[in-house]
């Protein structure tokens, strides 16, 4: 029987012809990425280890197949977030991690899932592993890309391995393409509620189908992002001539590319086909209490937030300018592009001008209040809209928010309107 | 390994986000950091919650964030065990790499035989769990070899990968 691509790109990083779900294997790490908060615990993790074990200097095996991103705290909301990019700061350069994105000094930094897909800094077939949930992102590329917590992260950074249990794949098949109002944020969010917040755990999600020609990387890369919020190990997609020219152009050398086998085996099938989605938000406070935007229009909304590495590409920000151009928010409104690339390329297309006029605050590349960091917390009773991924409880600040999820062209035809709005009215 | 505490219910998708809230992320120090468990959910927790206590929970219990503060808090905090209908991967992941608390998976059943306050006694290795202020026995687990060895050895960064291999392919 054939492998799919998870099972394949397991297989190869574990020196096997072939593996299976439920299979428990110590697996090669070819890129890891930790930031302003992981990376504070991965040198904690690496730094007692040393002590305790009375090594004096230790030598980082992956040292140079591994960046730093910025994104959590920054720019320092108080002295402990600025003592700890110090710190990071201090051991990335003790341990020889060269690639480090600075915020404030480079031609890109920000978000990290953003960057791994900006700087072309994962390909197809690697085993990529991160310091952050949402690493999921990067399988977007067709690499198996997996979030770890500190102690994980810092064991693969001194030895470039692992060990993972061969998850199951779902295949999510796609076909069809979207109405003008509608999103992939909105499908995301569909499937969500049909496959529930655990839905997918310890299964790999992939998504197939011709309906994937029909949207660019930042549209596939929103699929991807929030199969996090179904639980799942991943989400992967099989890279096609788009990303593979996409990756030659960035890095200058073309990738091979990688598919899973047609005779694969997968545990689950869900098909949708893009025309029937309708513009969707996750009610409070779940992402998988979804409803259709109609079953919620018209609740008075406070303010909106437009943020994060699922909800500030630069598909989302132009997305949000479609709307907000010529025209007014009424309710406090703040667009935090993801990384400074795409505020550069959102000034060149005037977008941020769309943004200004509008009346919206335009904030830093930072994780923000997308996890209630800083940057627009929220407050008891506020009603929110937000095109980021998560909605838990106290997940953006106060746990009595009310906190909506929707795609950036809900959420800026929400601002215009302070109600819930479904974009097609203003389009 | 036994493990002798008394038992904290919570029901399902208890998120990172309400075990250790995103404001608190920027402190690395676990003693810290255990003054705040669940305090998303349960305010009076970190009053209640004493060394080796054991929480129950429903399905998908540590989803969301890949933050190990979430672990470091509940183990500071006192907690040794974690029975769930399921967990989220990473924050099951968390648990064993660390070697702080024993996650496992139990049924429907076992969720419903125990309650807040329940005196329980775990055997770990022969998946065995005694409800002591109930008088009661029933069958948990146990989680698989690898998981029980890389707790029993304290964590993972104490297997070197070598020896992983070898448990791993048991």
């Amino acid at each position: 029987m054939g492998m799919t691509l998870a099972e394949k790109i397991l297989a190869s990083k574990s020196g096997r012809r072939s593996v299976s779900p439920g299979e428990i294997v110590v697996a090669s790490v070819d890129r890891i990425m930790i930031h302003d908060v992981s990376g504070v615990g991965v040198f904690k993790v690496i730094e007692s280890y040393r002590a305790r074990k009375g090594i004096d200097s230790l030598k980082l095996a992956m040292a140079s197949k591994t960046w730093v991103a910025e994104d959590h705290f920054v720019p320092p909301s108080d002295r402990k977030s600025a003592s700890n990019i110090r710190f990071l700061e201090s051991m990335a350069s003790k341990y020889g991690i060269e690639r480090y994105y600075r915020y404030g000094a480079g031609e890109n930094y920000g978000i990290s899932h953003t960057l791994a897909l900006e700087e072309g800094l994962v390909r197809p077939g690697d085993l990529y592993i991160g310091g952050d949930s949402h690493t999921n992102t990067a399988g977007v590329f067709g690499a198996l890309a997996v979030g770890m917590g500190h102690t994980d992260v810092a064991y693969a950074l001194m030895h470039g391995v692992t060990w993972l249990r061969v998850p199951e794949t779902i295949k999510i098949h796609l076909e069809g393409s979207f109405k003008p109002s509608v999103m992939a944020k909105d499908l995301i969010l569909r499937i969500l509620g049909d496959i529930g917040s655990g839905g997918a755990d310890y299964r790999v999600m992939e998504f197939r189908g011709p309906a994937l020609k029909g949207m660019n990387i930042d549209e596939r890369a929103t699929l991807t992002n929030m199969t996090t919020e179904a639980s799942a190990k991943s989400g992967i997609m099989e890279p096609d001539d788009l990303v593979l020219s996409y990756l030659e152009e960035k890095t200058g050398s073309r990738p091979r590319p990688i598919a899973s086998d047609p005779d694969a085996w997968y545990v689950d099938e869900h098909q949708y086909r893009l025309e029937e989605i309708e513009p969707m938000v996750a009610k409070p406070s779940s992402p998988d209490n979804v409803s259709p935007v109609s079953e919620v229009e018209g609740v008075e909304v406070d303010r909106v937030y437009v943020g994060s590495c699922i909800g500030a590409k630069l598909t989302d920000l132009r997305a949000v300018a479609r709307i907000l151009k010529g025209r007014r928010v009424k309710v406090r409104t703040e667009i935090l592009p993801a990384s400074h690339r795409i505020y550069r390329q959102a000034l060149k297309e005037g977008l941020i001008d769309i943004f200004t006029e509008s009346g919206a605050l335009i904030g830093p590349p930072t994780c923000g209040a997308c996890f209630g960091g800083h940057m627009g917390v929220v407050a008891d009773g506020e009603t929110v809209v937000s095109t980021t991924n998560r909605n838990y409880p106290g997940r953006m600040g106060s746990k009595e928010a009310r906190v909506y999820l929707a795609s950036p062209l809900t959420a800026a035809a929400s601002a215009v309107t302070g109600r819930i709005t479904d974009p097609g009215e203003l389009m | 390994m036994r493990i002798r505490g008394y038992v904290h219910k919570y029901g399902d998708k208890i998120d990172t986000d309400v075990i250790i809230p995103g404001v608190y992320l920027k402190e690395h120090d676990p003693k810290q950091l255990a003054k705040h468990a669940m305090e998303g959910i349960d305010p009076d927790f970190v009053k209640r919650v004493r060394e080796g206590d054991v929480i129950v929970a429903g399905r998908s219990f540590g989803v969301g964030s890949s933050r190990e503060h979430a672990v470091y808090a509940l183990r500071y905090a006192g907690i040794r065990a974690i029975l769930a209908k399921s967990f989220s991967r990473i924050f099951y992941r968390n648990c064993i790499n660390t070697g702080l608390i024993i996650p496992i998976e139990i049924g429907d059943d076992v969720y419903r035989s125990l309650e807040t306050g329940d005196l329980v006694e775990l055997y770990v290795e022969e998946g065995r769990l005694r409800v002591e202020s109930k008088g009661l026995e029933l069958k948990i687990g146990p989680p698989s070899r690898i998981v029980i060895e890389i707790i029993r050895r304290g964590g993972l960064l104490n297997i070197d990968p070598e020896e992983l291999k070898r448990i791993a392919s048991q």
